[in-house]
């Protein structure tokens, strides 16, 4: 495959699907339902009134701060839970048991602890990704391959050396990929928190443009700005995902 | 005593549970006892089966459609390097589009119901399934497609025979991934979109008389058959013909 | 005629020359040894002869024809892991037969999974046998077909040196009752002389082919006939090897 074919082939994959969309809009002359054109001018809309920045901020903000919560708090657990058996047999049935609880269920619970507040869907988004965090470093550390133990002691290593030395680096690529999925399960859930619990945000824009007016045109925008956002996390965490595993992958 | 930690552990959640609330006095915050009776009370209306049936119901066929979809799709376009990238541009920029989000689209087409959850749970399973599918026939050994080449199997024998089966062990992971998320997607869209259902029964309880009994007997539900689910899944896992793929231990 | 014919084969990988000018020819039923260091484009050349990879020059022809494409009738053999895990191993014996009727599948399997001694394991799955096994596996899956000939590519390289020999004695067990052509691609000198009619020895980058040897000794061999081991110290010398350690 050459390489112009690489940009050309998407390029045109996206053209005839917003044909596709434009000629459905005119064949059935939705009145409701919008064009392409009209989403890109709704777009520009939101981005006149200032309201398109500030709500991509303020989604940001929140699934930032529950996540990074989830992680400093979920890995060090996960990996205690995964060391020390005792602990594991006690928490992890109490784990199993909230984990499957949908986020967007602590809902009432949230807003009874935190109010109406930004910290209600920063609590249900940190949920969302600890539970992930914690099962995939607990894991991590159960498949820590025996004999880089056995080496580690072998040598005479510190605890606190052979978890410098041996432990976190051995657990650290399983935790990664992890961490990649946890926030795909933290975006889903801040979309669904800023619906309910909040009025700023994307999930509220979407909420707010069909409740108020049936603004389709917005809705979509909403929508598509979901999307690029979340790619374009998703690629932060590929790209870092490469940067931090060169180590591993050219070993 | 080994087989009794586990049942500790549930025990000091419980009693711990249960001192919050006394210790805080916290009005609205039942205490397990509560939540239990909230259950009971729930089974005696006829509500809890109902909604049970109503929620899996939903997650059932919009998971059963992702499936027999994104399967194929993503073999079909794993095996095709021009179709791959064709389609994973629009795909990854799809994917991430919070299935919720589509709620006010899926109400404008399908109207408040079934078909709505459906159309939002399908949507959540099919990007995972299709791209689970899509990078696991990257992983096939390349020794055992030139083996079937070998045999002079056409391309159709070749994806019945060898990729089809190659695929299986990532795929379930995949399905159990997928399932996970269609059951957290569901709740959140009856709490939106439709009235009736577990994810209904949550926002209802509260709304309707702050009921947080059932709000948190409706949870309890909720984490009961997330488990059962992905228990199931893990069934799979063991199956002769996939344990190959899974590291043993 | 012969079953394999070479000729003037070159093959470059970009800028890369991996072999240059190879002529070669085998008989029908004769046992060639291809041996050679890491990297002297052996496997390569094992690979188009199967019709894996196009030349760059020249042809690889069976009974006259070009080769082109990979055909049933010869069958590669890969190191162990070619076989399909996902099936038991009358499955994977069967792998090859999906055209055939119930009845003679069943005779088939049956009889190639006797002939390579893994009666008794026709239910396991790959994962519960031994190196060995399923090194035996993939040779009894590619017999059953019947095919004339036979390409293995380092087939016991990752088997423990025991069984190793024993896998040798197997296959010329099998090869004599079975009367396959085979093209045997190995870097193991010890190998080459117990097994081959005949051996090519290969030089390193490019490869090409430095000498052609008769292995003319009666099987079954014995290890420590002075013939053996003069054979032996010949290709030691060949390759420019001082032969101690």
């Amino acid at each position: 495959m050459r390489r112009g074919e690489l940009i050309l082939l998407p390029l045109a994959a996206v053209l005839v699907l917003a044909g596709a969309w434009q000629l459905a809009v005119m064949a059935t002359g939705t009145t409701i339902f919008p064009s392409p054109g009209d989403v890109a001018r709704g777009l520009g809309e939101l981005a006149g009134r200032g309201i398109l920045w500030s709500y991509i901020g303020d989604s940001l903000v929140r699934v930032v701060s529950g996540y990074l919560a989830a992680v400093i708090i979920g890995i060090p657990f996960g990996m205690a839970l995964g060391w020390f058996p005792i602990l594991e047999r006690i928490v992890n049935p109490i784990i199993q048991l909230l984990r499957p609880i949908s986020p967007l269920a602590w809902m009432p619970l949230a807003v009874i602890w935190f109010g109406v507040s930004n910290t209600a869907p920063i609590f249900l988004i940190f949920l969302a990704a600890f539970f992930p965090i914690v099962v995939a470093s607990m894991n991590a550390v159960h498949n820590i391959p025996p004999m880089y133990l056995q080496a580690g002691r072998n040598f005479g290593l510190s605890t606190p050396r052979l978890m410098a030395k041996v432990i976190v680096p051995a657990t650290f690529p399983p935790i990664l990929v992890s961490l990649r999925i946890a926030f795909g399960i933290a975006w889903l859930v801040l979309v669904a928190a800023e619906m309910i619990a909040v009025d700023s945000g994307l999930g509220y824009l979407i909420i707010d443009a069909r409740n108020a007016g049936k603004r389709y045109d917005l809705v979509v925008g909403g929508m598509l700005l979901i999307g690029v956002v979340g790619l374009m996390i998703d690629a932060l965490f590929r790209w870092g995902t490469r940067t931090l595993m060169r180590r591993e992958v050219t070993e | 005593m080994r087989r009794l930690t586990p049942f500790l552990g549930l025990f000091v959640f419980i009693a711990a549970w249960d001192l919050a609330v006394r210790l805080t006095g916290a009005p609205l915050v039942p205490s397990p006892w509560e939540a239990f009776r909230g259950i009971g009370e729930l089974t005696a209306r006829g509500l809890l089966v109902k909604y049970v049936v109503a929620s899996l119901f939903r997650v059932t066929w919009g998971y059963l459609l992702a499936l027999v979809f994104a399967v194929p799709f993503g073999i079909a376009v794993g095996m095709s390097p021009r179709a791959q990238a064709t389609i994973n541009p629009l795909l990854q920029v799809l994917r991430p589009i919070s299935p919720l989000a589509w709620i006010p689209i899926a109400i404008l087409w399908f109207g408040v119901g079934d078909f709505s959850a459906v159309f939002l749970i399908f949507l959540a399973s099919f990007f995972p399934l299709a791209v689970t599918a899509m990078h696991a026939v990257h992983d096939v050994d390349p020794v055992h497609l030139r083996a079937g080449e070998n045999f002079g199997m056409s391309r159709g024998e070749l994806i019945a025979h060898v990729v089809l089966p190659a695929i299986v062990p990532q795929l379930i992971v995949g399905m159990r991934i997928a399932l996970g998320i269609a059951w957290l997607v569901v709740v959140a869209a009856e709490m939106i979109a439709v009235s009736s259902g577990l994810g209904f029964l949550i926002v209802d309880a509260r709304n309707a008389g702050n009921r947080y009994d059932l709000v948190v007997a409706g949870m309890v539900m909720i984490g009961v058959i997330g488990i059962v689910l992905d228990l199931a899944m893990r069934r799979l896992e063991k199956l002769d013909f996939v344990r190959w793929g899974y590291v043993e231990g | 005629m012969s079953k394999v014919e070479i000729s003037n084969l070159s093959m470059r990988f970009g800028s890369t020359d991996v072999l240059r000018d190879i002529n070669l020819s085998v008989r029908e039923g004769e046992f060639v040894c291809i041996l050679g260091p890491s990297g002297c484009g052996k496997s390569t050349l094992l690979n188009i002869v199967g019709g894996f990879i196009q030349p760059s020059a020249g042809t690889a022809s069976i009974d006259g024809v070009p080769v082109t494409r990979p055909d049933p009738r010869r069958i590669f053999v890969f190191q162990e892991r070619g076989v399909f895990p996902w099936l038991t191993v009358d499955e994977n014996v069967a792998f090859g037969l999906f055209r055939l009727s119930e009845a003679e599948k069943r005779d088939r399997v049956t009889r190639y999974v006797q002939l390579v001694g893994l009666a008794g394991f026709e239910n396991a799955y790959p994962r519960e046998l031994s190196g060995g096994m399923k090194q035996r596996l993939e040779v009894a899956r590619a017999l059953a077909v019947n095919p004339d000939v036979l390409y293995l590519d380092e087939p016991f390289g990752a088997l423990d040196s025991i069984t190793r020999l024993q896998m040798r004695r197997e296959l010329l067990r099998i090869w004599q009752a079975e009367k396959k052509t085979i093209l045997f691609v190995t870097h193991d000198i010890e190998e080459s002389v117990q097994l081959a009619d005949r051996v090519v020895i290969m030089s390193a980058r490019p490869g090409r082919i430095r000498r052609i040897l008769d292995i003319d000794i009666a099987h079954p061999r014995d290890l420590s006939a002075p013939r053996y081991i003069q054979l032996r110290d010949i290709i030691f010398s060949e390759i420019g090897l001082a032969h101690q350690v």
